[in-house]
Formats: C-alpha cells, sequence, structure tokens
C-alpha cells in the first residue's frame, strides 16, 4: 500500500501543546527544576510525528502531560480544540517498559479498554482477535505476558493501545529496552501496522535511526529545560533503508544539530 | 540399587536422622530404662497413647483427640474468619483511600504492637472463659497480619499500571478492582497464612488459660495430671492440624493467584 508523503489529511490539528512547560520543586528544597518551556506544536489527522531527544530531557514528562495523566504548569494542551483536564481512553498510551498486567492473559490485556469501558462481549472478543491478529501474535491469546520475549509483549502494549480505537496514540520510547535486532524488527512491524490501520501517532524516542525510520515529521528536542530547537519533515517513502543516502544525509544533519552536551 | 540410593540419597539422611533420635529416644527410655518415664514417655507408649485418644478414649481431659481437634478448629477458625473479613478489607481501604488512611490508621497503629495474647485477661473479663473470649484472642491475632499484608500489597501497585488504568477510561473503582487489588493479591494471601499461623498460636496459648475442651486444654490438663504421652501427643497434633490449615491454603492461593510473577 502506497501512501501520500509528508504532512497528509487536512491540516486541522488532532491535538495542540500551547507554549507548555512543567516545572518540578526542587529535590533540594528550594527552588525549581525546570524541565520543559514553551512546548509548541500540533500534531494532524494520521501524521507519525517523532519528538526525539537525549535521555533524560523530559519526554516521559511531556507525555504523561498530553495523556493528560500531569498537568503543565505553564500553557495547555487541546484535542480538538478541547482542553485536556485529565486521562481519557481517546488518547491511548504505550509505554517505555512493559505496562502489561502481569496476572492477566494476553487476550484478557488487549481487551482490558473495551473491558473497563463495557463494551458488549461479543464486540470485545472480536476487537481482541483483530488486533492480535494486526500485531501477529494469532494464537498466543491464552499465554502469559512472562512467558513471551520483549518484542512480543511490546506488541501485545501496542495491540492493547489499538484495542481502544483511540484518536491518538502517545508511545514512549517503546522499544528502548529491546534489544538492537528486536528493535529493528519492531520498527519495522511497527511501521507496517501503521500502514495497515492509520492513527495519529507521537512517538518518542532517543535513538535517530529508529526516528527517521517511522517518521512523517521529527522534532528535535534541546536538553533541560527542554524546548523544540528543531522541526524536519521527512519526506522519504517507506519501507526506509538505513544506508540510503538521503537517510545517512538526514541522520547527519540532525544529529549534528544535536545539543551534546549531558 | 545404585540409582535408587543416589535419587533418595538427601531423603535417606534425613530419614536416618529421624530414626536415630527415635532409636536413642526408645533406649534410653524402656530398654535401659536412663529416663523416668514420668518425664519422658517412649515413642512405643505415645504411638499407644495416640491410639487410644484417636479411638474414643476420653482420660485424663474429658474428651477424645477429634473431639478436641474439632474444638479447637472451630474457635480458631472462628476468630480467623473473623478477623480476615475485618482485616483484609481493612488494609485495602487504608492503603486506597488516603481520607479512609487518616480515619483508621492511627487507631490502628496504637492496637497493632499489642500482642493478641495480651488480650486475653481483657478477653476473660468481658467475656468469661466460653467461646467468645477464645474467638476474641483469634481475631486479634489474625486480624493484625491480614489487615498489614493486605495494606502493603495495595500500596505496592506500579504506578505505570495506574496510568494505564487511567488512560483506558477505568473509574477509581475500576482501578482498585482490576488493577491494585490483583496486584496485592499474592500479599494479601501471604498474610491470610501468616494470620492463620498467629491463630493458630494463640488458640494453644488461650486454651491453656481458659478452656474446658481443646488441644490447649488438653496438654494443659495432661501437664497437671503428670501424664507427658498426652501432651507430646496434644503437641504432635498441633503441630500437624497447623500445618495441614497451612496446606490447604497455600493449595487455595496457587488455584487463585495464577502468574503473580512480576517481569521488568
Ligand atoms: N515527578 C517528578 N518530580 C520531580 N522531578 C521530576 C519528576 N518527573 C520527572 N522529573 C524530572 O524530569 C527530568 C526528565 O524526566 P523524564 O521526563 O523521565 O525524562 P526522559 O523521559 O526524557 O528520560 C528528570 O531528570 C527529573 O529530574
Ligand atoms: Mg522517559
Amino acid at each position: 500500500m502506497e501512501r501520500a508523503e509528508g504532512n497528509v489529511g487536512s491540516p486541522a490539528a488532532v491535538l495542540e501543546c500551547r507554549n507548555v512547560g512543567r516545572s518540578f520543586d526542587s529535590y533540594d528544597g528550594g527552588g525549581k527544576n525546570e524541565v520543559l518551556r514553551g512546548m509548541d506544536f500540533e500534531v494532524h489527522e494520521n501524521e507519525f510525528l517523532v519528538l526525539f531527544g537525549a535521555g533524560q530531557c523530559g519526554k516521559t514528562t511531556l507525555l504523561n502531560i498530553l495523556a493528560g495523566l500531569d498537568m503543565p504548569t505553564e500553557g495547555q494542551v487541546l484535542t480538538r480544540g478541547k482542553k485536556v483536564t485529565g486521562p481519557a481512553p481517546e488518547r491511548g498510551m504505550v509505554y517505555q517498559k512493559t505496562s502489561l498486567f502481569p496476572w492477566m492473559t494476553v487476550e484478557d490485556n488487549v481487551g482490558f479498554g473495551p473491558k473497563v469501558q463495557h463494551m458488549p462481549e461479543n464486540e470485545r472478543q472480536a476487537r481482541i482477535k483483530k488486533y492480535l491478529e494486526l500485531v501477529g501474535l494469532t494464537g498466543f491469546e491464552k499465554n502469559y505476558p512472562s512467558q513471551l520475549s520483549g518484542g512480543m509483549r511490546q506488541r501485545v502494549g501496542i495491540a492493547r493501545a489499538y484495542a481502544n480505537q483511540p484518536d491518538i496514540m502517545l508511545m514512549d520510547e517503546p522499544f528502548g529496552h529491546l534489544d538492537a535486532q528486536t528493535r529493528y524488527m519492531m520498527e519495522e512491524e511497527l511501521q507496517r501496522i501503521w500502514q495497515k490501520e492509520k492513527r495519529t501517532v507521537i512517538f518518542v524516542t532517543n535513538n535517530i535511526e529508529e526516528a527517521l525510520f517511522l517518521a512523517d515529521r521529527i522534532i528535535l528536542l534541546t536538553n533541560c529545560p527542554t524546548h523544540i530547537k528543531e522541526e524536519y519533515i521527512i519526506n522519504m517513502p517507506h519501507p526506509r533503508d538505513y544506508v540510503d543516502p538521503e537517510f545517512l544525509r538526514l541522520r547527519q544533519l540532525i544529529t549534528d544539530n544535536m545539543d551534546l552536551t549531558l | 540399587m545404585k540409582s535408587f540410593l543416589e535419587k533418595y540419597k538427601y531423603k535417606l539422611i534425613s530419614a536416618c536422622s529421624f530414626l536415630f533420635v527415635l532409636l536413642v529416644w526408645q533406649l534410653v527410655t524402656d530398654v535401659f530404662h536412663l529416663v523416668s518415664p514420668v518425664m519422658l514417655p517412649s515413642p512405643t507408649k505415645i504411638l499407644g497413647t495416640f491410639w487410644y485418644k484417636l479411638t474414643g478414649g476420653t482420660v485424663p481431659d474429658g474428651s477424645t483427640l477429634l473431639e478436641n481437634i474439632w474444638s479447637s478448629l472451630k474457635i480458631a477458625l472462628g476468630g480467623y474468619c473473623v478477623g480476615v473479613l475485618i482485616g483484609v478489607p481493612l488494609g485495602v481501604g487504608m492503603a486506597w483511600s488516603r481520607k479512609f488512611e487518616l480515619f483508621a490508621k492511627p487507631l490502628f497503629d496504637i492496637i497493632r504492637p499489642v500482642p493478641a495474647l495480651a488480650w486475653i485477661p481483657l478477653m476473660i473479663l468481658w467475656l468469661g472463659i466460653g467461646y467468645g473470649s477464645k474467638v476474641g484472642i483469634i481475631f486479634f491475632a489474625a486480624f493484625i497480619s491480614a489487615t498489614v499484608n493486605s495494606y502493603t500489597g495495595i500500596r505496592r501497585t506500579s504506578q505505570v499500571h495506574l496510568w494505564v488504568g487511567k488512560t483506558f477510561g477505568a473509574t477509581n473503582r475500576q482501578l482498585l478492582f482490576k488493577v491494585a487489588i490483583p496486584t496485592a493479591l499474592p500479599m494479601i494471601f501471604t498474610g491470610l497464612r501468616l494470620a492463620l499461623g498467629s491463630a493458630w498460636v494463640a488458640l494453644v496459648a488461650a486454651e491453656m488459660l481458659a478452656a474446658t475442651s481443646g488441644l490447649g486444654y488438653m496438654i494443659q490438663m495432661a501437664r497437671m495430671l503428670g501424664r507427658p504421652d498426652v501432651i507430646i501427643v496434644g503437641m504432635l497434633t498441633i503441630g500437624f492440624v497447623g500445618l495441614m490449615l497451612n496446606t490447604g491454603l497455600e493449595k487455595l492461593q496457587k488455584k487463585y493467584v495464577r502468574r503473580g510473577k512480576q517481569h521488568d
């Protein structure tokens, strides 16, 4: 399936992050620890937006704010023009570490969202089936997370977010804990899944290859206090090749522009 | 033959020590009469007494062994059930609701360090030496472990799991029943087992002070009447019944707490 390149669809924003700042009280009492400053961007329908920044620069903090789990100390987040005041099922989240419920089977994990929203059982079963198939885990319904490999667990995490059919999916370094081999495989897998069922995605990573492999658009973040340094529209067709000259050029361009001070 | 030895090597070593003790015991009592039977009866004598009590003998305490077991179980399980039925919800509630914790925890913290046995005098004063006072003592023994472990279990709920629940639109009630309680279930079961252990210990102590039947009463009467064989039969029975109760709970735990194993 071919898809249009770059920014597609209507320019109407699915989610807007307006001048968002977040400070925490310093551990040593006195001052403030400013983690985010003036974060201002939006994401469009079915766009794959990657937020790319070094470790510990506030990426999880930002995603939690977008999810409504944390409140900004400045600015606001809007989804389809409405202010975010708390977590909601329209914004699905895939977490850094496996966040599956270890006491539930794969199918119960995937069907968790529909269950808490009291979806009729036959409809719920259909959802579970559909999304396990989408992530290639048909046959593992009755397994427990502890019986799966790291990559499979993250697939369950993705299926679980999809099963809720959210308006937007937030992914916080979902492959950060996988080995390099599995990570490449999962990036291809995610690309395939996303091509098959498009969603608006905000994907956070500290890995430039991962960013370039997946993104329609990359937002480069600075170190703390984190703000936007640069934006890149990535127009390469999928599937992308890690050694393609254009890929390498963009990789060089973006890494040269990174804050390397730690 | 060799493979048989290999296979059961460790069990055989354990069995040897056991048999050795029994042999020496038999030798110093019935064979060489080195120890007075008033101090320590022989293993064969104890076995005989056990058989006598088991098959309906009521001397010296007035009840058969099974009657004593039943009498003790009624008290232990009565106090245990009340303790657990109050303790588990209390622990869960205090861990889940900040307001309820502020309300209930100071009171609980005062009661918590008081050993269950310290309630004996007050319980006898209030309720006499019947069923009620003993159930009251067992209640405190079971209640404390059940509450503390449920509380700790709920507190262990992972922040990320709660986030997941919230982003999927779970209500506070759903977060409690579908996320926090499943997380806590292994700890709650540990609490149930510890509570059963404390209840059984407290029971024997309570019966030694205030009872007309039961295993604790039986060994206490046997001491007064100089029957060490009955004391030992009683002790072994107490140990065995306690072990059975614990095994039963372990089985239940295995059945209902599946794959409690955490990853990452
Ligand atoms: N709850 C909090 N309280 C205080 N400081 C926090 C809190 N959460 C995050 N921070 C600060 O924000 C910084 C960035 O954290 P995080 O968002 O997890 O970074 P990243 O996901 O980019 O690795 C951390 O170094 C930490 O000092
Ligand atoms: Mg992070």
